[in-house]
């Protein structure tokens, strides 16, 4: 009986690991495929597929505009999340809490929509299409982000030091520059890094919202409409190897600190 | 916040300094184009004065309204389906694996999620096309003669969510388990239980909220996603997103896409209501 349940847990729980990862095992196994289509039989390993993404002067520019767009829109939603989140957390202010409400407000709304809302809003004030729009969508989508995780940080703690630097002559840019950002160091790259992710990820506010230029998952979008492509499981397991590397920067930078 | 951790500076103009930005953006970039997007969904694409003729196109044109019947119907299965497989799993993982082992075992479950969203959709599209893994698979093994269709289904739409939603539950409903005292259970065993009635009666009512919580965050963040079902189910059966999307890509219907926008949210909006009342009567 016990070694029965023992038996269908291990059966179980390799059955859910084999469905999580079947797709990105495909993936990757097809992109090092030698012919022209990525289904079986596996006739690799070849790096073919790989130097034609790299010689592909569409992708790795797209891939250059999703790196700007993530890095300037979570710039962005952070810096001024911050200074948010420091405002209300340190002074009254009337209507505080219906404020507060507003900005964290488009985390419940989909993606979808908050784009179709800005491509109504430009289209008719005649705004072209571009990365900065994108860009603008994106902080929109992260500020609320951003402001959360920074307005949850803001303590008691840091009130005392912030008011100790004022007695001590302080000026209020420096006690937020030199006191409060400090403090809050991993609050605020947590904020960036999660903006950053999400930014690099984003697909429906960028195709709706930019043109000829454009950023990665819109590039990889159009390349879909050949078909199955090798092509693609190679600049897809690019993708996925570079999230990667992000989380585990993220990972030795904000969790092994604390222990040693 | 008590009132002593808001500064004692008096301050004046500072205060809003620092907070408009965040207010103002919002304001902007996510009010501004909601109000936009109300007012030209009362306009029609034609030309002519304020009418609420896109809406009453929407419940008057059977092709319309089924696709959000069509969402309902993706979005409900998916979220049944997700629970009921990753329920056990999150079960396994809590208690079943040693606690040193749990972290790695939740991070491997992960990891794979890492992937562009739309690559992973893709990624499905590999498996199950009509010579890909599956299909391949099932006719070596003899199980099928002729490869049969998966891709541009519903079947791969579903997939597809699932896929991704099993992973979201699991952390959700791992995280509820680990929260459980462990004198729950040990009441209930010195009370006379056995591990099947402990489950029944005392684990899965008292994990019941944290899976209405992330049956909410399926629901909602499956019925707005175009990727998924653009990529898998293709244009064989149109759910709500796609239709608003096909309004600007072929007929640049700004106008009705908006009214369909603002359908998708109220259904959303509604969702939210019912679930926060229940969340409400649960915990009173």
């Amino acid at each position: 009986m016990r070694s029965g349940i023992r038996l269908a847990t291990i059966a179980y729980a390799t059955l859910i690991y084999g469905f999580i990862f079947l797709p990105v095992a495909t993936l990757v196994l097809f992109s090092f495929q030698a012919t022209l289509f990525p289904v079986p039989p596996f006739s690799g390993p070849s790096l073919r597929w790989y130097q034609a993404v790299l010689s592909d002067a569409r992708l790795t520019s797209a891939l250059a505009n999703s790196l700007f767009v993530a890095v300037i829109s979570s710039a962005v939603a952070t810096l001024i999340g911050f200074h948010a989140a420091w405002g209300f957390a340190r002074f009254w202010i009337p209507a505080s809490a219906i404020l507060r409400g507003l900005i964290t407000l488009p985390l419940t709304v989909s993606y979808l929509i908050i784009g179709m809302g800005l491509l109504v809003l430009f289209n008719g004030l005649g705004l072209p299409k571009s990365l900065i729009a994108a860009g603008i969508g994106h902080v929109v989508i992260n500020l609320p982000l951003c402001f959360a995780i920074l307005y949850s940080q803001m303590g008691e703690h840091q009130a005392n030091i912030e008011r100790a630097a004022r007695d001590l002559g302080a000026k209020e840019w420096q006690v937020l520059l030199l006191v409060t950002a400090p403090m809050l160091w991993p609050a605020l790259f947590a904020s960036f890094f999660l903006s950053m992710t999400f930014s690099w990820d984003e697909f429906v506010i960028s195709f709706l919202l930019t043109r000829f230029d454009t950023t990665l998952p819109v590039e990889i979008w159009n390349l879909l409409r050949s078909g199955l492509n090798p092509k693609t499981n190679a600049i897809g397991s690019l993708v996925f190897l570079v999230s990667i590397a992000f989380v585990l920067l993220f990972e030795l930078a904000l969790f092994r600190k604390p222990r040693s | 916040m008590t009132e002593k951790a808001r500064g004692s500076v008096a301050n004046g103009a500072l205060p809003w300094m620092v907070v408009s930005p965040a207010v103002l953006w919002t304001l902007a970039f996510f009010a501004a184009p909601f109000i936009a997007m109300a007012v030209v969904s009362l306009t029609l694409h034609e030309g002519g004065g304020f009418s609420f003729a896109n809406y009453q196109q929407f419940f008057s044109n059977p092709s319309y309204y089924q696709a959000l019947v069509n969402s309902l119907e993706v979005t409900g299965i998916v979220t049944v389906v997700s629970i009921l497989l990753a329920y056990p799993f999150a079960w396994i993982l809590a208690e079943q694996i040693p606690e040193r082992w749990q972290r790695l075992a939740l991070i491997l479950a992960v990891l794979p999620f890492w992937t562009s969203y739309v690559v992973r959709s893709y990624s499905w599209l590999l498996v199950l096309a009509e010579k890909g893994v599956v299909n391949n698979t099932l006719v070596q093994l003899g199980i099928i003669a002729e490869p049969i269709q998966l891709a541009n289904t519903r079947f791969a739409t579903v997939t597809g969510f699932v896929h991704f939603f099993v992973m979201l539950l699991t952390l959700t409903i791992f995280a509820n388990l680990k929260q459980l005292s462990p004198s729950y259970r040990k009441a209930a065993a010195d009370l006379g239980a056995g591990p099947l009635r402990t489950f029944l009666h005392i684990i899965l009512p008292l994990t019941f909220p944290g899976i209405m919580v992330g049956a909410f965050l399926t629901f909602v963040l499956a019925i707005g996603d175009y990727i998924t079902p653009q990529i898998l189910g293709g244009n064989n059966e149109l759910l709500m997103p796609q239709l608003i999307m096909l309004q600007i890509g072929r007929r640049g219907d700004f106008p009705l896409a908006s009214a369909l926008s603002i359908l998708l949210m109220a259904v959303v909006t509604v969702a939210y209501i019912a679930c926060a009342r229940w969340l409400k009567i649960e915990r009173a």
